[in-house]
């Protein structure tokens, strides 16, 4: 079964003071994520993801379209019991503490009475926020929300975890924790659907990613599929202390650092290049064929299609 | 985490029963009111105006007790008035504008349930605050009075009618906070309340309006809360009996008000996109 089944989900908002024209948000979202998977949705800020992401969890109404979460229509009650949400940059009543925090959103999500302070405790001691628990979070640090956030996201052992840019903000460290995180809820047989812009943390993390763009999805690739695609190049990396001259013949883009040659050309000229290092008694460190970064995926698909410039220039036309 | 284990909610569709999500939600409102030093400085202040009245009604011979009365609940209603508006316009904005709401409705949370634990939460702390306040204003009667009488008991009747008065007050901030700006719905709801405090005042100059402007001011005098008849203040300063009638028409009256203002916000909240 589908965990998330996304049909053609379109949103727009009215703006303007006095003449209100619609502004698309999101235009009509078709993405399905499958039970167990860690599904980054990638996108530049305002591409559509918090929309989504809203839409999802209720607290916008589509314009057109529908989804299914977890097997029920997402506006059915049910479904929010076994969902958990972190929002981007989470903000709660400042005037309780992580503790009491947590307990009011075990009652909410229907977490049983009895144990539901063990468990409360259990998702502090997770997050490392147990020496915290009883303080005021009008004290607390970005970060230390951020994991009280990812805290309550997954409190009442959800089976669907949706973060929005669960690693805006943080440093190294705290970054470093939430991908652990995610990887820990994997391990469990979780679903999660996150958005994000950071790419390096999309691709340490997910098993698909989706890329959006001014409310468009523009592409959606197997991480490992769309990372495993050859450039048609190889990267030679040699010791020496200059280029030597046959190599730049052969095409290559060379650059030396210290005692170290990294050089990049065509596959076709991976033998004669050898040969060149050999002639020059060189030693060669590595060669490695040069693959697509999702980065490289990611600037490509959020180049404008033929379709969008066809719709631009109409908009245009219109305009004039 | 233990992978192995079951779903906290498993076999729990409904997580939980509504009354017991509405209870949860009016707790937290009221524990976030109960920790907000302002509202203490507004219950210290409508206090030192009781004590205030201790003084006045000691320089105002033979009516001690109609000064304090008088003195004493204007500011309970005064002040409660001001912390219903202060506190029931923010109650829903405050939590868009912060994105609490988010973590909240992202569970299993109808959008009417927020807003009736909201609208209880408010009233409990309404509660406390008239209790906590009243107790002040029957120490300075006491302490000029040196003793109760009986016609002391329509205080409470008035302090009673005051809290219905609050229960309106705070139906009206929450519906026009459910589709308004904090400051509008500030500026609506005291402007209701003032209106409303001349209800009676606008219902007799309906009663002598011709045509079609009687018609529009006998629909804006009913239509405005009646403020007016929940104003015994006076009354019972002088010691007069409330009718029993009168009590009992205005519960069902601030109830029924109440209910349907905050089904109006209901009814807009339902429908609100929160951008």
């Amino acid at each position: 079964m589908a965990a998330i089944e996304i049909l053609d989900l379109e949103k727009s908002y009215l703006v303007g003071f006095w003449r209100k024209r619609p502004k698309l948000a999101l235009r009509s979202l078709r993405l399905t994520i499958e039970e167990g998977e860690v599904f980054g949705f990638l996108g530049p800020n305002g591409a559509g993801k918090t929309t989504t992401l809203k839409l999802l969890m209720g607290l916008v109404f589509p314009t057109a379209g529908s989804a299914r979460i977890l097997g029920l229509d997402m506006d059915d009650p049910r479904v929010k019991s076994q969902i958990g949400f972190l929002p981007e940059q989470p903000y709660f009543y400042d005037h309780l503490t992580a503790r009491e925090l947590l307990n009011y959103y075990g009652q909410l999500s229907g977490v049983p009475a009895k144990g539901r302070a063990a468990r409360v405790e259990q998702m502090l001691a997770r997050v490392g926020l147990s020496d915290s628990a009883g303080m005021q979070l009008r004290k607390f640090s970005k970060g230390m929300l951020q994991r009280l956030g990812l805290a309550q996201a997954i409190l009442h052992d959800p089976k669907l975890v949706f973060l929005d840019e669960p690693m805006s903000g943080l440093d190294p460290m705290g970054r470093r924790e939430v991908r652990d995180m995610i990887q820990e809820l994997r391990h469990e047989g979780k679903t999660v659907f996150f958005s994000t812009h950071i790419l390096s943390d999309a691709e340490a993390l997910c098993d698909r990613v989706g890329i959006i763009h001014q409310g468009e999805l523009r592409g959606v690739g197997a991480v490992a599929e769309v990372t495993s695609q050859k450039q048609g190049k190889v990267e030679i990396v040699f010791c020496a202390q200059a280029v030597p001259a046959g190599l730049t013949s052969l095409g290559a883009e060379a650059r030396v650092s210290g005692d170290m040659v990294n050089a990049v050309l065509p596959e076709e000229q991976q033998d004669a290049a050898l040969e060149v290092l050999r002639r020059e008694r060189l030693k060669l460190i590595s060669l490695t064929p040069v693959r697509r970064s999702l980065e490289e995926y990611y600037i490509q698909k959020l180049r404008p299609t033929e379709g969008q410039r066809e719709r631009e220039e109409d908009r245009k036309g219109v305009g004039a | 985490m233990n992978s192995g284990r079951r779903n906290a909610n498993a076999g729990n569709p409904n997580a939980g029963n509504a009354n017991a999500r509405i209870g949860y939600i009016a707790f937290n409102t009221f524990r976030e009111a109960v920790r907000d030093r302002v509202l203490y400085n507004l219950i210290a202040f409508a206090l030192l105006l009781s004590g205030a009245s201790i003084l006045v009604g000691e320089i105002s011979i033979d009516v001690e007790r109609l000064v304090v009365v008088n003195l004493g609940l204007t500011a309970v209603s005064l002040f409660g008035v001001v912390i219903a508006i202060f506190i029931g316009i923010g109650l829903v904005s405050k939590e868009i504008d912060k994105r609490t709401l988010y973590t909240v409705l992202s569970r299993p949370v109808r959008r009417w349930e927020f807003v009736v634990g909201k609208f209880f939460g408010l009233t409990g702390t309404l509660v406390v605050n008239t209790v906590l306040m009243a107790i002040g204003v029957l120490l300075a009667l006491l302490y000029v009075a040196h003793r109760f009488e009986k016609m002391d008991a329509w205080v409470l009747v008035a302090l009673y009618f005051i809290v219905l008065q609050f229960l309106i007050v705070c139906a009206l901030a929450l519906f026009f906070s459910s589709f308004s700006t904090p400051l509008m719905s500030a500026v609506f709801t005291f402007a209701l309340f003032v209106i409303g405090s001349l209800a009676e005042d606008l219902r007799g100059f309906a009663r002598i309006t011709q045509g079609v402007g009687g018609w529009i001011a006998t629909a804006v005098a009913y239509l405005v809360p009646n403020f007016s008849a929940l104003n015994v203040i006076s009354q019972v300063a002088h010691g007069d009996a409330v009718p029993g009638r009168l009590i009992l028409y205005n519960t069902l009256y601030a109830l029924l008000y109440s209910a349907m203002a905050i089904s109006g916000a209901v009814l807009i909240f339902q429908r609100r996109d929160l951008k």
